[in-house]
């Protein structure tokens, strides 16, 4: 799941910050009379991970923008209507099909929300915002049967915690 | 460099008055989150009602609070390049005290909990729960913080361009894109001046937006777009404390050469990652509006590619200046230099789960669960305050003895106590700790901003109940000690 590689390599990323602050504070209270040598030394390599690191970003950040969940989406899929309100959901439908592309019509009829749709272990699957005067359309199709739980994801009052409403997926057929 | 000039009484007197009020604020904030973990580690009870009121209280006091230290870092070194009128430091402070006081009665009288956030239009939403009186008190006192500080950082503006003679000398345009062989300006005022820029613009989007929600709680037919609000709030929010990090740093920049008698040479490289975050610390404000979706997707993914890249540079320069700076120096770590160092590399390992989340499939799983406070928490708890705890204890320690007025002498280092050693390595593994415990809970999808939890998700925050506890007994012996010392602090 992407949630544990994002953790995974936010941890192998960190330990490399860390290892080398750990590696320098060693070393730091040894004296090396030739500052000169130690900074060219260090800022030559600096400089050459810096274009590696703007390079690769850049990359990696415009090779990720593909499959972006802002549309054009399935003109033929299952519309439903989402509105939130303090402190529940109003929802046109809440029962789907696997496979069954749906489109999500999100809004707001108060304050600003947040739509999370959650499995059966509490994973979060996908979410969207839900604001006042704004359809955001969030489209998705659900691999599996069964519960899931559309939860509040942007803090909106003292009820925040308990917004939850439920929504069915069949089986196919 | 000319000798250092002592700080006049009055400056000084205002510097402590930071430093102690903001120390002081901390450690409180840091028990009302302690407070809010073990509500939600189910430890005790606190009614939700209660929870986001004291969740109100804490984001915005640190938001505001560190804001508050960091200017003063900004004032302090500043003041060795150009001559700033101490009285804006006072006008400031009672800003920043009256608005505290409308914030905190709003909350704690007024039972205000719309969030520090304040997104439109919650707080015309209380549904009983708190008045329009209450949200304009709110809404006012940061009216009147913003205010205080819009006015500091154009005291700041003036005395650098009064020394510079423009922006682009500030930040070293004629050295980076003309070849001039001028001296290069001093760290302190290529930060300064970017720290100037970018908060007066993010500050003025505040104050609108402020305005704005004022306006309406009292002409609701004075309609407000809300999502105009969300990016004004957005892009104040995220200027202000990169650019409260960026005053901090200033910290690191001024002290550590001092520690290890070497210089930090201003190249190039450094100026253009300056200029650059500059820029791209205004632009990259929309990654809080990824799963926005009716914003223009353009704005989402340009936000990607800036957050990658804005990060980056400024980090990288800093990072590895400080490490290259550091190693094999002979260095004789005091209290105030181990917190810099350890500050550096919370702010850069803090910003890795920052930036993987500015990716919009990332985002659309993250966004709004605990893996946002998670990353903030880090960068922030282990890099800001740490550094903001560094220079504190440098402005404690007292003048130095041996090398009374001579910035380019290493500094008389005042030896750790076992109580110093123990409080920082405590607050350090106790920040780290309850950090990750934020990621951890993020990546099980646990929201972020929920009173209460599922029981699946109560031993998250137990466990970062037992790291919140490590804080704040380091962080009690750490503020007890800047306190008690204040009246010692640094004359120079």
């Amino acid at each position: 799941m992407i949630h544990e590689n994002v953790l995974l390599l936010s941890l192998v990323l960190m330990a490399g910050v860390l290892f080398a602050f750990v590696y320098v504070f060693i070393h730091s209270t040894k004296l090396e009379q030739d500052y000169a040598s130690i900074a060219k030394n260090s800022y030559s390599k600096r400089d050459k991970l810096f274009g590696f690191i703007i390079i690769a970003g850049v990359l990696i950040a415009i090779g990720t923008t593909r499959g972006l969940p802002y549309g054009p989406h399935n003109a033929n899929a299952k519309q439903i209507d989402v509105i939130g309100k303090q402190w529940y959901w109003e929802i046109s439908d809440t029962t789907a099909t696997v496979n069954q592309p749906i489109i999500f019509n999100v809004g707001s009829a108060d304050v600003n929300h947040g739509l999370g749709i959650y499995d059966k272990d509490l994973r979060l699957l996908t979410q969207v915002q839900a604001m006042p005067d704004y359809t955001n359309k969030l489209a998705y199709t659900f691999k599996e049967a069964g519960e899931y739980k559309l939860m509040c994801m942007e803090y909106c009052g003292l009820v925040h915690h308990s917004m939850i409403s439920t929504f069915t997926v069949n089986d196919e057929g | 460099m000319s000798p250092l000039q002592p700080l006049n009484k009055s400056a000084r007197l205002a510097i402590l008055c930071y430093v102690g009020i903001s120390a002081i604020v901390f450690l409180l904030m840091m028990i009302v989150g302690l407070v809010m973990r073990a509500s939600q580690a189910q430890l005790i009870g606190v009614p939700p009602q209660f929870f986001y009121q004291l969740m109100t209280a804490h984001g915005g006091s640190m938001i505001v609070t560190s804001g508050l230290a960091a200017s003063a870092v900004l004032w302090y070194f500043l003041r060795r390049y150009t001559n700033l009128y101490t009285p804006i430091l006072w006008i400031n402070l009672g800003l920043f005290l009256t608005g505290v006081v409308l914030i905190l009665g709003s909350i704690f009288i007024g039972g205000f909990a719309g969030a520090w956030t304040f997104l439109f239009p919650l707080p015309s939403h209380g549904l009983g729960i708190w008045s329009t009186g209450a949200a304009t008190a709110f809404i006012v006192g940061l009216l009147l913080i913003g205010v205080g500080f819009l006015i500091f950082y154009l005291e700041v503006a003036r005395a650098i361009l009064k020394e510079y003679g423009s922006i682009p000398k500030a930040l070293g345009w004629p050295q980076l894109f003309k070849n001039s062989s001028d001296t290069m300006p001093p760290a302190t005022i290529v930060a300064g001046t970017m720290v100037f820029i970018v908060n007066i613009l993010g500050i003025l989007a505040g104050a609108v937006v402020l305005v704005l929600i004022l306006i309406n709680l009292y002409v609701p037919r004075f309609e407000v777009d809300p999502l105009l609000t969300k990016n004004l709030t957005y892009f104040f929010g995220h200027v202000f404390i990169n650019a409260t990090i960026y005053q901090a740093v200033i910290a690191v920049y001024e002290l550590l050469p001092q520690y290890t008698g070497r210089t930090w040479k201003v190249n190039k490289v450094f100026l253009a990652a300056w200029t650059a975050s500059s820029l791209m610390v205004m632009a990259v404000y929309p990654h809080h509006l990824m799963m926005d979706f009716a914003m223009p997707s353009w704005m989402a993914i340009s936000a990607q590619i800036f957050s990658y890249a804005n990060g980056i540079p400024l980090i990288i320069v800093t990072a590895w200046g400080a490490l290259t700076i550091v190693h094999r120096s002979g260095i004789k770590w005091d209290a105030a230099s181990l917190l810099l160092m350890i500050a550096i590399f919370g702010w850069s390992a803090g910003v890795i789960p920052a930036i993987i989340d500015a990716t919009v499939a990332v985002n659309k799983v993250m966004h709004n669960t605990l893996w946002v406070p998670g990353h903030f928490h880090f960068y922030l708890l282990t890099g800001l305050v740490a550094m903001l705890l560094g220079f504190m204890i440098y402005m404690i320690n007292g003048d130095d003895q041996s090398a009374p007025i001579n910035p380019n002498k290493p500094i008389d280092v005042k030896p750790m106590t076992a109580a110093d050693t123990s409080a920082i390595w405590v607050y350090t593994l106790g920040s780290i700790g309850f950090s990750m415990m934020f990621l951890i809970s993020g990546t099980a999808s646990v929201p972020r901003r929920w009173a209460e939890h599922f029981p699946e998700w109560i031993v998250y925050s137990q466990v970062a109940t037992v790291f919140g506890s490590f804080i704040v007994l380091a962080m009690l012996i750490l503020v007890i000690k800047i306190v008690i010392r204040l009246p010692k602090a640094r004359t120079l």
